[in-house]
């Protein structure tokens, strides 16, 4: 009989475990630990015009994903409006539409995104060269400006990088200067660069900077070196590359803001940063409904809440198996303590284990008498299951009338195991006398304090409701358990004699 | 007060979880099961196969039936009432015998008729059954047994526990009752262990509460005298379970009664390791040995290659050499 398959599931259950943990981590920025800040700005962009009365229609470059920053949520507020959202492949946009408005008409975009490590370039399409052409005298000008330019660099960046330089104030030469007067500045370079063969265009950024509001977009260059490699040139300046409070807001060449309908069309931003805890920036991120990203985020609230504890399960099963087949405590109830422990949970510790001594020997004592009554059995035990939910609420309203809050949470206890445990923990009692219902009670009580401390962990709580992978690791490690043919920790001293003589 | 691991893997000593994977999970078809879990089921089985088993007085299987149980036992001086699906001895109830006015126990209390009907109402409804599934109550008649053995043991019945794997009887040991053990031949409610050695069924060692010990705590008897009568043939008696039920790890528990001779009480598909304790020696090696053997010896020449190889302090010179099993023997 060969181990193998085992082996290979287990093996494939830890890589796909593992995998799919650092898929989270690097792809979807979720850090390893719950107290980790991370930095998320909340960007408000107002789109300002006046409506004439007809139909009018607004769209908007929208942000997204990009090297630095992910984007978490974005909200529109529109009043009146019908909005759908646009993506191919020169970016996302936002619609607005309406039959008919008039006057002063303000539409509100807001996005939150965070601030990552991100360092991997965004893809953006090469876009294809513009056919250009100029009336004179401006022909001779630029190609003049480019001959320059040209002749002084290398590749598409150096060469950009000149362009920008001629256009400088103090090294303005008299090509510049008449072209600057037919032409803007930007627009103009992008011209410039399709005409001798560089692949660009221009594409608009927001210097996100602390408690600014009424803030523009700026124009930048968007240079391509070939297919996939570009770089941003800041057209003023000629710096290369992306400052990092730069967030990139249309990356397709196209206008930030089109209005049909409208005039006096404008569109500002404010903008503020803040600091999160990093584990709910998670929470916030918008989910991309795709298998990889499988996730229990995209639950309502409420069920995450469900899940949080559910997932938490086969932590505290890890503990079991690990104390019945590594140690070789005694519990009664294979995953009773497991329950115990989620009752834990609610109630906290010290208040738990009070309820749980307060309700199981109370309980034993009343049983006690129910053997007398010569009861069958499923009666019996539903009779422990009432004298149980009596026990509960006296302690409750009592806890209550001395003031103690704490001990209402008693109540999250599950009542029907409660009552099996009384049920056999009597039983032992009867025929194995009191010393084994104290080894098998305070085992249950031990596992279950432990399986507490390891579902109560911050930490654990974090990895086991933000890394699904993590549950197939749990899933390998039990199978691996299950395998163990070695000694006990317990056994150890039990057949500690036999080693004597 | 620790052992290390090593110190116990060098006496071959094995633990829960090898026993579960490696040798229950192995060797024990999880649908054969019943045939043990259920005495009398076994009981049934035991007949088939020419095995001796306590008689059977009667059965009850519905709360029905219990008033009628006065009926039954009428005219039996002693009995035994047992769950035909309990496990680890709990649920039976000797009765020594019936006085005028009620039942007497080993232990001496009495019962009257009405604590009966409560036992056996219990027995029905699963208490003593494994996962409190609806029972069966037995009521056997009890067993004679053997006087020369009645002073090693205190009130209960001495139960022989012998490991049978796949057909070859491995280990044994002899379980006493105490004053300790309420009567019960359950060795963590201290009764006392005496191992035995599969060659001849002497007395190898003795353990209570998993210390050695030489005599029996509440007869003060020495424990080194100890011999099984008709050893062989009560051997030969647990081998042939392993036909019978088709288990290859298999824990068999004997009694010998003074007419009828070696019994079949019950057998154990999970049984316990403490026989390890009572032995002073793991079962390892000799498991080892028997895995190495081919299948489709008989009964005899099985027992005759585990007294061979399984005997302890030289008892092997005195026998007289049996026929060595065909099949390779290791080195």
């Amino acid at each position: 009989m060969s181990r193998l398959p085992f082996y290979l599931i287990v093996g494939l259950l830890i890589v796909l475990g593992i995998g799919t943990s650092l898929h989270r981590h690097i792809q979807m920025e979720v850090p390893w630990t719950p107290g980790e800040q991370r930095q998320v700005w909340e960007v408000e962009a107002i789109v300002d015009f006046t409506a004439m009365g007809d139909p009018v229609r607004v769209e908007l470059a929208l942000p997204s994903h990009q090297r630095g920053y992910r984007i978490l949520t974005e909200n529109t507020a529109s009043p009146g409006y019908g909005l759908s959202f646009l993506q191919d492949e020169t970016g996302r946009r936002a619609q607005w539409s309406i039959r008919q408005a008039t006057g002063s008409q303000q539409l509100y975009y807001s996005v939150r995104t965070q601030v990552t490590d991100d360092r991997r370039q965004q893809q953006i399409a090469r876009p294809a060269l513009r056919e250009v052409s100029w009336e004179r005298p401006y022909d001779t000008a630029a190609a003049q400006v480019i001959e320059r330019a040209w002749a002084r660099s290398a590749d598409p960046y150096t060469f950009t990088r000149e362009l920008i330089r001629d256009f400088d104030e103090e090294r303005q030469g008299e090509n510049a200067r008449l072209l600057l007067t037919q032409f803007d500045r930007t627009p103009l370079l992008v011209r410039l660069l399709n005409q001798a063969g560089v692949h660009a265009h221009e594409v608009s950024g927001l210097v996100l900077e602390d408690g600014r509001r009424r803030q523009t977009l700026t124009p930048w260059i968007m240079v391509f070196a070939d297919e996939e490699n570009w770089a941003l040139f800041n057209p003023r300046t000629a710096d290369q590359g992306q400052p990092e409070n730069l967030l990139l807001w249309e990356t397709g060449g196209r206008a930030v803001l089109e209005v049909q309908g409208g005039t006096n069309s404008r569109v500002t931003f404010s903008m503020l940063s803040r600091s999160q805890p990093a584990a709910a920036a998670v929470r916030s991120q918008l989910v991309d409904d795709t298998l990889l990203n499988f996730s229990i985020h995209s639950l309502p609230l409420e069920e995450q809440a469900l899940f949080q504890t559910i997932l938490l399960i086969p932590i505290g099963a890890l503990v079991v198996v690990f104390l019945r087949i590594l140690v070789g405590i005694k519990t009664s109830g294979t995953f009773m303590p497991v329950l115990i422990a989620l009752a834990f949970i609610q109630t906290t510790l010290p208040t738990g284990l009070i309820g749980f001594l307060l309700i199981v020997s109370v309980g034993l004592v009343i049983r006690n008498y129910l053997s007398y009554l010569n009861l069958l059995l499923v009666a019996r035990v539903s009779a422990v299951i009432i004298t149980v939910i009596a026990i509960i609420s006296i302690f409750s309203v009592l806890s209550y009338r001395v003031g103690l809050n704490a001990g209402l949470t008693i109540t999250f206890f599950p009542m029907i195991i409660l009552a099996w445990t009384i049920e056999r923990m009597s039983i032992l009692w009867e025929e194995e006398g009191p010393k084994e219902v104290l080894i098998q009670g305070g085992g249950s009580l031990i596992t279950a304090v432990l399986a507490y401390l390891a579902m109560n962990n911050p930490w654990i709580r974090h990895i086991t409701f933000n890394f699904l992978g993590v549950q197939l690791i749990i899933m390998a490690l039990i199978l691996l358990l299950g395998n163990y043919t070695g000694y006990r920790l317990l056994e150890l001293r039990r057949f500690k004699p036999v080693t004597e003589d | 007060m620790w052992a290390r691991p090593s110190q116990l893997l060098s006496r071959g000593i094995i633990g829960m979880n090898r026993r579960n994977i490696r040798y229950i999970g192995r060797y024990n078809n999880r649908r054969l099961y019943p045939l043990v879990d259920d005495k009398l089921k076994t009981k049934l089985l035991a007949e088939q196969y020419g095995i001796t088993t306590p008689a059977l007085i009667g059965t009850v299987t519905t709360q029905f039936e219990v008033k009628g149980v006065g009926d039954m036992i009428a005219g039996h001086d002693g009995f035994a009432i047992k769950p035909a699906k309990g496990s680890g001895g709990k649920g039976i109830l000797v009765i020594e015998r019936v006085d005028h006015d009620g039942f007497v126990k080993p232990s001496g209390a009495k019962l009257n008729l009405e604590d009966l009907h409560r036992h056996i109402s219990n027995i029905l409804s699963g208490l003593y059954s494994l996962g409190g599934a609806p029972d069966v109550a037995m009521i056997e008649s009890l067993i004679n047994f053997d006087e020369k053995l009645s002073e090693y043991t205190y009130e209960g019945v001495p139960d022989i526990r012998v490991i049978v794997f796949r057909g070859y009887p491995v280990m044994a040991m002899m379980r006493l009752s105490t004053a300790a053990s309420d009567g019960k031949a359950n060795l963590h409610q201290g009764a006392v262990g005496v191992g035995l050695d599969i060659a001849t069924g002497t007395a190898v060692r003795g353990v209570q509460y998993d210390r050695s010990r030489r005599d029996h705590p509440d007869t003060g008897h020495e424990l080194a005298s100890l011999r099984i009568p008709d050893w062989t043939s009560l051997l030969e008696l647990t081998a042939s379970c392993y036909e019978m039920t088709g288990l290859g790890y298999l824990g068999t528990d004997m009694v010998i009664d003074r007419n009828q001779g070696p019994m079949l009480l019950e057998l154990n598909a999970r049984p316990g390791l403490a026989i390890q304790m009572a032995n002073g020696e793991g079962l390892r090696p000799r498991l080892d040995l028997v895995e190495k053997q081919s299948d489709g010896l008989n009964v005899k020449e099985r027992v005759a290659f585990a007294q061979r190889h399984f005997a302890r302090r030289g008892e092997l010179k005195d026998l007289p050499a049996p026929e060595l099993a065909p099949a390779c023997v290791s080195t």
